[in-house]
């Protein structure tokens, strides 16, 4: 094999000094919620491990992964680990194309054969074996399942590769499968959202770069680090919530107060992300901090949970679009109004029978 | 017919009042465990159904004072979860007593689905609802087909809930916590939380529609049957109006 080089080489090469390593280093260790002893552990890892290769996939996707990802907030992250994918193959971000470009994903996968990390962008059409992704002149699937087998672990990037997404939305016409469905003898970890943070995505690649390990994971197979928490648990609005105050109209005076946006649907209470925390482009914002509700795009499922807008989620089931309140309300009152004809019917017979014991007696 | 001999003292007693005597027998039912946890129950419920719909549709914002004095959707929320927890764990005591209890205090928790005179009775007793049989049949306990309502009603929709609802108390508790430690696999199988929202909501509707009917049934049959009803959950005692078979 090779002599690969280290982080800390490809950093230099690039032309960052020994300083802005140290802070870069120090960043990711408070990002990850470790402690300052964390930090020289981070650099030494850095110093002398030969890196990790990451081969980056994309398939049924909008890109918009990749996009949050070249927008990291420290600018040092982006550039360190970018400038390592697009060495090995990123058919986005890499200057080669078409041939030369499978040639080099061919060549990665061959020799860093058990050692890389596989960071999928987006999923696998599996319908019509799988013609609405094609890549390189053949499915994606393909693709995927190749590059995946010789995988240390997968990297599930945004809700596509994790959840299916938009294009899995009901009836999903093109059956886009979520990666942990297609690949089932790997690791997978899943960084969802549409996209995710930038600074999830390079927490989560160095963690692994740099401990050679997944980081925790919760339930659902998220690095519990970003994950393990609501929008709601840390939102700054959380007071009018918790005051009754919301906002009642988009145009209405609460909404210039920056009351909770509960109301108007915000899915903030559901949905497990760090936008609330670690805010999004270098944080300056985030949704709610904008005035906009959370879609809960980190969530599985939030394409098809009704409207955006709307608190309590439609039922398709029931044939009309009616949510639990229009649904509940509308089985008590049948059963109200069957409740009283029926009380009604046992008053009359009630009467009749009496009427007619006193003609027998 | 032959006046029935009493000993009720005569002074208040009119000639017909005479001719609705019986022998009045009463049994004893219900348990006071039994009879305090449906009252709890009761009140639980109510207060869970009210400050449940206003977590899912809250009222109208309120301006009372600054957001850090004002803590109105706390309190619903506050309410809201202690009742889930008094229901929880009156649950739970309920289970305890079906196991220590009398015979009765059993009848809640299964259904003789291998009883064929248990299906002849359902049927039976939805004859009696479709105003088609005459006259209702006796019963000390549960009637089958009040049986297996509460089984499904109360048994299975109360467990529905307390299991959905812990779960989504473990979010706000968070990993780590009892709730989330015991309930947390809950949301493995719905993932995201917004479906499991929308099921204990669903379940709500399903108890309210329970407590339309149970409370309409219990009425019409202390008036229509041929024993107590209501009061029995207060004094613990079934009384019989008359001393017919069945």
């Amino acid at each position: 094999m090779s002599q690969i080089e280290t982080f800390y080489e490809v950093m230099r090469r690039q032309g960052i000094t020994r300083r802005s390593f140290m802070k870069y280093c120090s960043l990711t260790a408070s990002a990850l919620g470790l402690g300052p002893a964390f930090v020289p552990k981070i650099a030494h890892a850095m110093e002398t491990k030969p890196r990790t290769p990451v081969i980056w996939v994309n398939g049924l996707e909008c890109t918009c992964c990749s996009e949050s990802f070249i927008r990291g907030a420290h600018p040092l992250a982006k550039d360190v680990v970018l400038s390592m994918i697009s060495l090995d193959y990123s058919h986005v971000l890499m200057a080669a194309a078409g041939h030369a470009a499978e040639a080099a994903l061919e060549e990665a996968i061959q020799k860093y054969k058990g050692n890389y990390i596989l960071a999928v962008e987006g999923n696998p059409p599996l319908n019509e074996d799988g013609m609405f992704c094609i890549v390189g002149g053949k499915p994606f699937v393909e693709q995927l399942r190749h590059a995946a087998a010789g995988a240390k672990a997968i990297i599930s990037w945004g809700a596509c590769a994790s959840y299916g997404c938009v294009q899995a939305a009901s009836p999903n016409p093109t059956r886009a499968t979520p990666v942990h469905k297609v690949i089932t003898d790997k690791p997978i970890i899943k960084v969802p959202g549409c996209p995710p943070i930038a600074e999830v995505m390079t927490g989560v690649i160095t963690y692994m770069l740099t401990f050679d390990r997944l980081p925790e994971l919760d339930r659902q197979g998220r690095p519990a680090m970003f994950y393990g928490q609501r929008i709601h648990d840390k939102c700054y609005r959380r007071p009018h919530f918790d005051a009754g105050q919301f906002v009642e109209a988009w145009d209405d005076d609460n909404a210039r107060k920056g009351y909770c946006l509960y109301k108007m649907g915000c899915k903030g209470p559901t949905t497990y992300n760090a936008c609330s925390t670690v805010g999004w482009n270098e944080g300056t914002s985030f949704p709610i901090q904008s005035g906009h509700g959370c879609i809960g795009c980190s969530e599985d499922g939030f394409w098809d949970q009704g409207g955006f807008y709307n608190r309590l989620t439609n039922i398709k089931q029931f044939g009309v679009e009616a949510n639990a309140d229009q649904v509940g309300m509308a089985a008590a009152g049948v059963v109200g109004g069957a409740v009283a004809v029926h009380a009604a019917v046992s008053a009359l017979k009630r009467a009749q029978k009496k009427t007619q014991d006193k003609v027998e007696s | 017919m032959a006046t029935p001999t009493t000993n009720i003292p005569a002074h208040d007693v009119a000639p017909e009042d005479l001719a609705t005597v019986s022998r009045q027998t009463s049994i004893y039912v219900y348990e006071a465990p039994v009879r305090m946890w449906h009252w709890i129950n009761a009140a639980a419920i109510l207060v869970l159904c009210v400050t449940g719909y206003f977590i899912g549709s809250p009222l109208p914002s309120m301006q009372i004072g600054e957001a850090t004095d004002q803590f109105v959707f706390g309190y619903i929320r506050f309410a809201h979860f202690a009742a889930g927890w008094i229901l929880t764990v009156g649950f739970l005591g309920r289970i305890y007593w079906a196991f220590v209890g009398n015979h009765h205090a059993r009848q809640l928790f299964y259904v003789p689905v291998w009883k064929l005179e248990f299906w002849r009775e359902v049927i039976f007793e939805i004859r009696w609802y479709l105003f088609i049989a005459k006259e209702p049949k006796k019963y000390v306990g549960h009637n089958p087909l009040a049986q297996l309502a509460m089984f499904f009603f109360i048994t299975l929709g109360v467990s529905f809930m307390i299991v959905t609802g812990m779960a989504l108390y473990a979010e706000g508790a968070q990993e780590g916590s009892l709730t989330a430690d015991l309930f947390g696999w809950v949301h493995g199988l719905t993932w995201n939380s917004q479906r499991l929202h929308t099921l204990h909501h669903l379940g709500m509707w399903w108890i309210v529609i329970f407590m339309i009917v149970h409370i309409y049934v219990a009425i019409r049959e202390d008036i229509m049957s041929r024993q107590s009803i209501v009061s029995t959950m207060i004094s613990g005692h079934r009384t019989f109006k008359d001393d017919r078979d069945d």
